[in-house]
């Protein structure tokens, strides 16, 4: 994408358009990424309220997977899943293949 | 019509205030800028203006609940001297960076330590590349006069940059003085209603302000506001003329005094510049060729326009209420002295540092920085580059 020049950019870089971030993709800040199994998963939403960054993707009331887009790989849901559940571990981003 | 009242130059501040009656002022009170925000309290509390008063706990939380009225769209304004704007700085940047109108009378007090609560200029010399424009007034008139044309010069669209209002503190902030102020309606009319040209409070248009540009695009956006900077000159005359027309009091970048066949001048800015009058008058009557430039527009610096004024003198003394430790002069001095550095007639040139911490400048004082300049004149040597005037040596 070519960058707007000093003339082309809003005044004081203003940004006229809602919820933009989702284009920022912060995704590759990662260096663990949390690896889910929905076979052991109870969908208790517990990782959908803790997420900073709303990357806990849910439809109809069920957990469906992670946003790796946006994940920024902290471990809140992979702390808060219950131990007795343990569906998300986080795993480090150089042995993933 | 325009009716002649007795006030100080905090009043004649107060007073412009009530007059405009902005959407918004968050101030706290810090000597010797009190009496503004007293005075505006007491409007509030008796119904004179609709202004929504904020008393907050600070004067960074000061700048910052004005930044946030001013993104909303509102005219809001603060007003501040010395340590208060020294605590501040922070959001004093922000709000030019956001390009947030805000107009701000500042009311000149040395920044401390030792701790003192008397003139200089440091408090806003320190704030000469926040990117704000900065006016300043020789008295009270020139303070209200300066305040309501604030409002035009920061408004306008192709501007939109915070205005300090500065006076000097004690000296004119807490002398009485007549001054003529214009009708209500008057003022009304000239300064107009504001309208914001964004505002983060329309929930069909939203809009992020203020938002995180790193190498791609903090320097374009330094690059626009420089732009502004630099176009407000014109700005800023075009309002002095409607203001004239309006008030008879005409103002221009710096005023000329007495410079038509001057061979020896001193620059100066606020207040002393009413000393240094006197003293023109007198030494002309001698038959001295003397003259005054008393700076009004310090940001935007009237590069061009200062080397006009000055090309052709044979000496010139620049004074300085504040040491900028440079070891090179003050503020003013490197600033007029950088423009004449074209000039093919250049005077020869000298700066002096007096008054700080509102150490008292009076005729002698004055009178000698005109004999030091015909001794230059006369031996067409510069002893001494930077001189301290009035110290104890």
């Amino acid at each position: 994408m070519s960058k707007l020049n000093w003339r082309e950019v809003p005044r004081a870089g203003i940004i006229f358009e809602g919820g933009n971030a989702q284009k920022y993709q912060t995704g590759d800040w990662r260096s663990e990424r949390p690896i889910w199994d929905s076979n052991k998963c109870i969908h208790c939403l517990r990782c959908w309220v803790m997420c900073p960054d709303s990357s806990i993707k849910v439809a109809d009331g069920k957990m469906t997977g992670i946003d790796l887009d946006h994940c920024k790989g902290c471990g809140i849901c992979a702390k808060e899943c219950p131990v007795k559940v343990q569906a998300i571990t986080m795993k480090p981003e150089s042995e993933i293949e | 019509m325009a009716k002649r009242v007795n006030v100080t130059g905090n009043e004649a501040i107060a007073l412009g205030m009530k007059q405009v009656n902005p959407d918004v002022v968050a101030a706290y009170p810090i000597t010797p800028q009190t009496d503004i925000v007293q005075y505006f309290s007491s409007f509030v509390a008796d119904g004179k203006v609709t202004t929504e008063f904020v008393t907050v706990e600070s004067e960074h939380s000061a700048m910052s609940a004005t930044v946030g009225a001013a993104a909303a769209g509102a005219r809001a304004m603060t007003a501040t001297s010395s340590q208060g704007l020294a605590l501040m700085f922070e959001i004093v940047y922000i709000a030019s960076s956001y390009r947030l109108p805000i107009v701000m009378p500042v009311v000149n007090r040395a920044l401390s330590g030792p701790i003192n609560i008397h003139c200089d200029h440091s408090d806003t010399m320190a704030c000469r590349d926040s990117g704000w424009i900065q006016l300043y007034s020789e008295n009270a008139q020139e303070a209200y006069d300066n305040l309501l044309q604030a409002f035009r010069i920061a408004e306008h669209p192709d501007i939109l940059l915070p205005v300090m209002v500065c006076q000097d503190g004690f000296i004119i902030s807490h002398a009485l003085e007549t001054i003529e102020v214009q009708d209500d309606k008057v003022v009304k009319d000239f300064v107009g209603e504001y309208k914001a040209p964004v505002t983060i409070l329309d929930p069909d248009n939203p809009v992020s302000v203020g938002p995180l540009a790193l190498q791609d695009y903090y320097f374009e956006i330094k690059r626009q506001q420089a732009e502004a900077m630099a176009k407000a000159k014109q700005v800023i005359l075009h309002v002095a003329d409607e203001y004239a027309k309006l008030t008879g009091r005409k103002y221009g970048l710096f005023e000329s005094y007495k410079m038509e066949d001057a061979e020896a001048a001193i620059v100066v800015i606020n207040s002393t510049a009413g000393t240094a009058k006197v003293v023109v008058d007198k030494l002309r009557a001698q038959g001295k060729k003397v003259g005054l430039i008393k700076i009004r527009v310090f940001r935007p610096f009237p590069m061009e326009e200062i080397a006009a004024a000055l090309t052709g003198l044979k000496t010139v003394a620049i004074l300085d209420r504040a040491e900028s430790f440079s070891s090179a002069g003050g503020p003013l001095f490197t600033d007029v002295r950088s423009a004449l550095y074209e000039s093919r007639c250049k005077p020869l040139m000298v700066n002096y540092i007096y008054g700080l911490g509102g150490r008292d400048i009076g005729l002698e004082e004055i009178e000698q920085v005109y004999a030091d300049l015909e001794k230059i004149q006369n031996t067409g040597q510069v002893e001494q580059l930077i001189s301290y005037l009035g110290v104890r040596e």
